[in-house]
């Protein structure tokens, strides 16, 4: 694994997306879609199958009418951080087709080096990562309209959010055109962030106190990155995956959906 | 050695056998799978110099502010995202599922990429090309026919929209033609619209000043489901987060019911019941605007005696299922908060819904006296920069325009109300008046948004001449007999005035972000050269060279303003005061709702069809002219559409004979379809919720023959006291399949 650089402060980008603003409109997924040259075929509704970095899960609270509570989940890939950048899909990968960097905290995918196995799929709690089970066809004309930041996957290979990597590297690009070596809090945002109607999905470096993220999750070094901010939580928070993406709800029954119990335990994630 | 017959077999056999057993077939499947990995079939997309274009989505009403990034290739320009245009009064930056997935629709599959002319039966899929030429020539002749036998009222149009210079090309052409026919497709904004008309007295949209309300009650809007438009809506309800409280009131556990502070269930279809109850509490209690009341409203007297004695908590409750002290307690809190805002018109509001119910929830909002107030509702005046010199017409069209529309508005019988779309495919059917010899459409798709879809088949198969704009190939495209293509929002100029719901006047420009990609041409190109093939005094009401030059001189000096920033707005603007903001015969605002909770009769009868059936609406379904793309299909979830089948959602107490996920036969009188059953506990017991938006017969195989259109299965149902469609829900059953 690379060691950081030296020239520049480590970054831990990292997400934090408010449950109680997310309105479940779907933006994102169509922001990371449009972005990312994700494929699509004729029949979606098969889930598993479906490849979407960005997926919005609904949630219930499983309550009687009219008890009943509804919650939207948008999960992108979580790049954990494990110990150290043990992420469970870096750890497994026999290709070094996945990486954490040290540098930037994100968990890379490589497709040309990616051989199929599906190790990482297996070993990845947050069913994150998707297959190509087929080569992607996009009908006559519509591949006018993909982007040339990010290559279209062949069949064969696993693919997930890289956080729009490419993104950062087009403002770092920028930043050292102008003699710069640090980026500014806006310069470098995801794309799913960016369409968000709602404003619920914020960005940023986990290691800058100034950055919103920081501000918000309130990360505990001391304990692996766990939210100090009472209303966020990490998804399977016990795993130990140490995830970069904390979620914000005011809502119990949501923040307790994050983890799982055992029948009648008492907490709520990260408490 | 003699190699006999059955050694050679052996070896033939024995060698088969052993190959299949070694590894060889499996590494050669290996290896060419991997090597076939690496076929050039996945596209390796062209880069180059990238720029960007601000422009307006027209993709819904919403008219949200788009930056569109594009690459410059030896191929010419290709656009490759769209991402919300910061900085933009509507949208901020953000931006929705449909507006992201525009690219689709301008280089997708569904593009009617030349002028197309019917060769088989209507809706058969057989079309010939023709040249513009041929296909405009077409048209000139048919209407020059029906012009010179004196039927020129015969020629209706359907229009997505009535306001900026496209639609008012097509109105005026129509009048100077000798029509009364121009009809817009039916949302909210007509009873809204007739509602300030009743009760103000004034010819204005409706604007909600959402940012500033504190306190917003509404009445089954879909407030973050594409009511209004619907990026602003959505960063409002995040604002509401923060400062103010949503109450949603509706039967069904919504993304918005989710999302507020509190959700109240209630029996469907009695909300007119519920608003004035709330009035009842508040003017019991004493908790209205005096100010208001008093000195600015007229026949406020007989609107308390009516709400006073008919509408008290008790009977209220018993109507509408809500509880006397939940509805004491509502009304409190909504007359005590600061900026107190109540909306109706349920789902995405395009069905436009009881006129008595939107008069009833006008009356709470001027009781809290929020009329033309911050955080209230604001009378917005229509755009006033097309000022184009009246239409001079010959006897022909004088007499064309003197018949009575078709669809009825206003008639002795609707006297106020502008278009009655959901009344044509009756008109036509019933033949009481004159038949319908040519039927234009334009930024629209009747033939899928207008409820009781078999009864809108039948009508357009009566017309003898269909003609559509379409720039896909959408079912109103597919059963006509002439498509005239438009170019799609990316390739054209367009004005996009008054976003709806906005509480302010602002002007949008869309302009071409690529070069058409298609034979096509822009709409109000082509309505400029039929009326010159015209000549005479139709020619004559349209002096442009082109759209383009229409557009520039219409705009004026706001067009450079328009060009540079993408949009004009003007910054002065307030709302009227109280003392000058109603033109109604008091001069006063007038509590015209006599309390009278008439409600909307549902059809069908409850011996037959024990249950109801209500749509809802979602934002990653679009249920306008416009289906969804395949991008946002993919975002449905699979408690909606399973394979090519709609999921229904039942309260698991009233589906307790049908598994989770199991088939059911839904029948309503207007037709009956099978579903899979959704066990879901945020429902009243007794209702179906079926999505609309789904069961698309065009369009591209990515959103055809998925679902049901909810339009199959619900006729419209008049408003007594506007004509507008009414309707709210359907009886239904289900039965085991």
């Amino acid at each position: 694994m690379k060691e950081q650089h030296k020239h520049t402060k480590a970054k831990k980008y990292g997400m934090v997306i408010d449950l109680d603003k997310c309105t479940g409109c779907g933006a994102c997924m169509a922001a990371c879609m449009s972005e990312n040259n994700v494929p699509f075929k004729k029949d979606e509704s098969d889930k598993l199958l479906s490849i979407t970095w960005m997926r919005v899960y609904k949630l219930t609270n499983g309550k009687k009418f009219p008890e009943a509570d509804i919650c939207y989940l948008p999960r992108p890939c979580m790049h954990c951080e494990g110990e150290h950048g043990h992420a469970p899909c870096v750890s497994v990968c026999p290709a070094c087709a996945t990486d954490y960097s040290h540098e930037t905290g994100i968990v890379s995918q490589i497709y040309t080096r990616c051989f199929g196995c599906r190790y990482c799929m297996a070993a990845c709690p947050y069913h994150a990562r998707y297959f190509n089970w087929w080569d992607p066809v996009w009908p006559d004309g519509m591949e006018k309209y993909l982007s040339p930041n990010v290559s279209p996957r062949m069949r064969g290979v696993v693919e997930k959010c890289s956080f729009c990597f490419h993104r950062y590297q087009l403002a770092m690009n920028k930043a050292y055109n102008e003699g710069r070596r640090e980026l500014e809090e806006h310069e470098y945002q995801t794309a799913c962030t960016q369409a968000c109607p709602a404003g619920a999905i914020i960005f940023g470096d986990l290691n800058n106190p100034d950055h919103a993220v920081t501000q918000i999750a309130k990360p505990d070094p001391k304990h692996g990155g766990r939210p100090m901010n009472p209303h966020a939580f990490r998804l399977l928070e016990r795993l130990g995956t140490n995830p970069k993406v904390y979620y914000l709800s005011s809502r119990d029954w949501v923040r307790r959906a994050g983890d799982n119990y055992i029948e009648n335990e008492s907490g709520q994630g990260n408490h | 050695m003699k190699v006999g017959r059955r050694s050679f077999l052996s070896l033939i056999i024995g060698g088969a056998a052993g190959t299949a057993l070694s590894p060889l077939p499996f590494k050669l499947m290996d290896d060419s799978s991997i090597w076939t990995q690496m076929w050039p079939w996945t596209p390796v997309p062209e880069d180059g110099e990238v720029s960007h274009v601000d422009s307006i989505c027209t993709l819904c009403p919403g008219g949200c502010g788009i930056t569109v990034r594009k690459v410059a290739t030896m191929y010419g320009d290709r656009a490759i995202k769209i991402e919300g245009m910061k900085g933009y009064p509507v949208n901020d930056g953000g931006i929705c599922v449909l507006g992201l997935s525009g690219l689709q629709l301008l280089y997708g599959p569904t593009r009617v990429k030349t002028p197309l002319k019917r060769t088989g039966a209507r809706g058969e899929g057989k079309w010939k090309k023709v040249s513009w030429n041929e296909a405009i020539a077409e048209v000139v002749k048919k209407l020059g026919e029906l012009r010179k036998k004196g039927k020129s009222h015969t020629v209706a149009c359907i229009s997505g929209a009535d306001r900026g210079t496209v639609a008012q090309l097509l109105g005026r052409f129509l009048t100077v033609y000798g029509s009364p026919n121009f009809i817009r497709i039916p949302s909210i904004q007509d009873s809204y619209e007739l509602t300030m008309y009743l009760m103000q007295g004034v010819q204005s949209s409706v604007g909600f000043d959402v940012e500033n309300a504190d306190f917003v009650l509404s009445f089954g809007s879909g407030l973050i489901e594409g009511w209004g438009s619907p990026v602003r809506m959505i960063k409002a309800n995040s604002a509401w987060k923060e400062r103010g409280k949503v109450v949603q009131i509706e039967p069904r556990l919504s993304n918005t019911a989710a999302k507020s502070d509190k959700w109240i269930p209630i029996n469907p279809g009695t909300e007119v019941a519920l608003v004035l109850g709330i009035a009842h509490v508040i003017i019991q209690k004493s908790l209205y605007s005096t100010n208001f009341v008093n000195n600015y409203s007229s026949d406020f007297e007989e609107f308390k005696q009516i709400v006073l004695n008919e509408f008290s908590p008790d009977d209220v409750a018993k109507i509408t299922g809500v509880s006397a002290s939940t509805i004491e307690s509502l009304a409190k809190s909504f007359a005590r908060a600061s900026k107190p805002l109540a909306v109706c018109g349920r789902g995405h509001g395009e069905t436009p819904g009881s006129l008595n119910e939107f008069m009833a929830v006008h009356a709470l909002n001027a009781l809290v006296g929020n009329i033309n107030k911050k955080g209230g509702v604001w009378a917005v005046p229509d755009p006033d920069y097309i000022k184009w010199p009246d239409v001079k017409m010959d006897r022909v069209s004088a007499d064309g325009m003197r018949k009575a529309r078709i669809d009825g508005a206003g008639s002795k019988r609707y006297p106020d109300v502008r278009y009655l779309l959901d009344r044509l495919p009756d008109a036509i059917n019933s033949g009481k008046d004159y038949p319908i010899e040519a039927l234009f459409v334009a930024g629209a798709n009747p033939v899928y948004t207008i409820p009781d879809s078999n009864a809108v088949k039948e009508a357009f198969n009566k017309v003898p001449f269909v003609v559509s704009f379409s720039s896909y190939m959408d079912e109103t495209a597919a059963n006509s007999d002439l498509i005239l293509p438009n170019h799609v929002f990316l390739e054209r100029y367009e004005d996009v005035p008054a976003p709806v719901g906005l509480q302010k006047p602002i002007i949008g420009l869309s302009k071409p972000v690529v070069k058409p990609q298609f034979n096509t041409k822009h709409l109000g190109d082509v309505i400029l050269l039929i009326a010159k093939s015209f000549g005479g005094r139709i020619g004559d009401a349209f002096p442009w060279e082109s759209y383009e030059a229409c557009l520039k001189e219409t705009l004026g000096n706001k067009w450079d303003k328009l060009i540079n920033d993408g949009f004009w707005s003007d910054s002065n603007f307030r709302p009227a005061a109280w003392e000058n903001a109603f033109s109604t015969p008091s001069g006063k605002f007038e509590f015209l709702n006599k309390g009278k909770a008439e409600s909307i009769k549902i059809e069908g009868d409850k011996q037959s069809y024990p249950l109801i059936l209500i749509p809802y609406d979602s934002m990653r379904l679009a249920s306008g002219c416009i289906g969804d793309p395949p991008f946002v299909i993919k975002t449905v979830e699979d408690t909606v559409l399973k394979g090519k089948e709609i999921v229904v959602e039942v309260n698991p107490k009233t589906a307790k004979e049908f598994a989770e996920g199991g088939y059911a036969i839904l029948s309503t009188p207007k037709g009956q379809a099978k579903v899979r059953i959704h066990h879901f506990d945020g429902i009243m017991p007794g209702i179906v919720a079926m999505p609309r938006g789904l069961g698309h017969t065009a369009y591209d195989e990515y959103l055809a023959d998925k679902g049901i259109n909810f339009n199959e299965l619900i006729g419209p149902v008049d408003d007594p006291a506007s004509g507008l469609n009414a309707a709210w829900g359907i009886r239904a059953k289900l039965t085991r399949a």
